[in-house]
């Protein structure tokens, strides 16, 4: 990559920081254009992979942008692996800082705006108009979570569901911590549960010829 | 809504740190609802209604909306010291975690196994976001609006999201303004902020 691609990379992440209302996610549609189709930068694989891995892991989903920088760095030009992991850093800090910057420093000035006002009548009104519309996303996240994941999708598979619905009650009426929920369904996961009830269900279909 | 000046609160910015490192680091597949239960709930820095008002702020401006949060939370308490350390610790673990994944995953490690772990742990984040919308629903019991209206518009904003498949900005300008507009004719011009 020359030095005028670092900087359309850089430009690339400020222009879209400001678009990005509703979230990073919003923001992979206009990032697959540059990224894979203009620039051929990533791979088609690549950014899916970038996607996946980043909803995988812990953590605020923005860092697929992160991640797509870090592999846009790490290919940019064949050398030795210092040299690619230096770059892949180069590419990870444009991509992150640039996207987070410009809608940062708007967050900060609003929140310094508000603080300013805090008993204007239309600053109350928004904030306290916004609250249903917060608990209708969230809502709406666990729903389009759930059906990402197929958790409803198969009836002889019900450990997937069995687990959010046990989740949700902990959740709702317990005070744990969540770490022993999130270990105890890797765990579930990992042991072959949703495996082994998808061949029990198999079974009962051999049963049934 | 001000902080209150009682109560527990971050008491400096290496706090603030380590808490949005905590909470970053048990959201898998988003951070929504782990907030809401470490900042509400497990340290008592914010009440419901607050976390309400301020994700709602979040949400509205553009970016990461829980960047947005940590930076205007991090900054109320602490000033700009206080917005760079939430956000840090909001992205540093979780990013050196996901490089990590990243290398593994390269070196062409594609385990079914793990594909299994990952997606029982996803099903644990569709309950942490069902559990922490539930008690957010309740929330809206105390709302100004009064409990039916306030909890009819967060159906109204769900079944547009779910069923009709509309774009959160549709979402914020259509229900949101429509219930900032009835909040607003019920203030009366003049009135104090309650607490």
């Amino acid at each position: 990559m020359s030095p005028a691609d670092w900087l359309e990379l850089l430009r690339l992440h400020l222009t879209l920081s400001p678009l990005a209302i509703g979230g990073a996610m919003t923001l992979a549609p206009e990032l697959h254009r540059a990224l894979v189709v203009q620039h051929a930068w990533l791979s088609e694989a690549q950014f899916q992979a970038c996607l996946t891995l980043a909803q995988a892991t812990p953590g605020p989903n923005v860092l697929y942008i992160a991640l797509a920088g870090w592999t846009v760095g790490l290919q940019a030009t064949p050398g030795p692996l210092l040299q690619q992991a230096l770059l892949a850093v180069l590419g990870l800090t444009i991509a992150l800082v640039g996207v987070l910057l410009p809608s940062s420093l708007l967050a900060c000035a609003a929140g310094h705006w508000l603080r300013q006002h805090p008993q204007h009548r239309g600053v109350r009104a928004f904030r306290q108009g916004m609250a249903p519309v917060v608990v209708g996303v969230m809502l709406s996240a666990a729903w389009l979570l759930a059906r990402s994941l197929d958790l409803c999708a198969d009836p002889s598979q019900p450990v997937p569901a069995a687990i959010a619905v046990v989740s949700t009650l902990a959740v709702w009426r317990t005070r744990m911590n969540l770490l022993w929920l999130i270990g105890a369904g890797g765990l579930i996961g990992a042991f072959g549960a949703f495996g082994a009830f998808g061949a029990f269900g198999g079974l009962g279909g051999l049963g049934g010829l | 809504m001000t902080a209150p000046a009682t109560g527990p609160h971050p008491r400096n910015a290496r706090e603030l740190f380590w808490a949005f490192s905590h909470l970053a680091m048990q959201g898998f597949g988003g951070v929504l609802g782990v907030v809401q239960r470490e900042l509400v709930e497990r340290r008592g820095w914010m009440s419901n209604e607050e976390f309400l008002e301020e994700w709602g702020l979040a949400q509205v401006l553009p970016g990461p909306n829980v960047c947005n949060l940590a930076l205007m939370y991090g900054w109320r308490q602490h000033g700009p010291r206080g917005a760079l350390a939430a956000l840090a610790g909001l992205l540093a673990l979780p990013l050196l975690t996901l490089l990590l994944v990243a290398s593994v995953f390269r070196l062409g490690a594609d385990q079914p196994q793990a594909v299994a772990a990952l997606r029982g742990m996803g099903a644990v984040t569709v309950g942490i976001l069902a559990g922490a919308g539930i008690k957010l629903l309740l929330a809206l019991r105390s709302h100004r609006l009064g409990p039916l209206a306030a909890m009819t518009l967060a159906g109204l904003a769900t079944l547009g999201i779910t069923w009709l498949d509309l774009p959160l900005p549709a979402i914020v300008a259509g229900v949101g303004g429509l219930s900032c507009a009835w909040v607003y004719r019920c203030l009366r011009p003049g009135e104090r902020a309650a607490g």
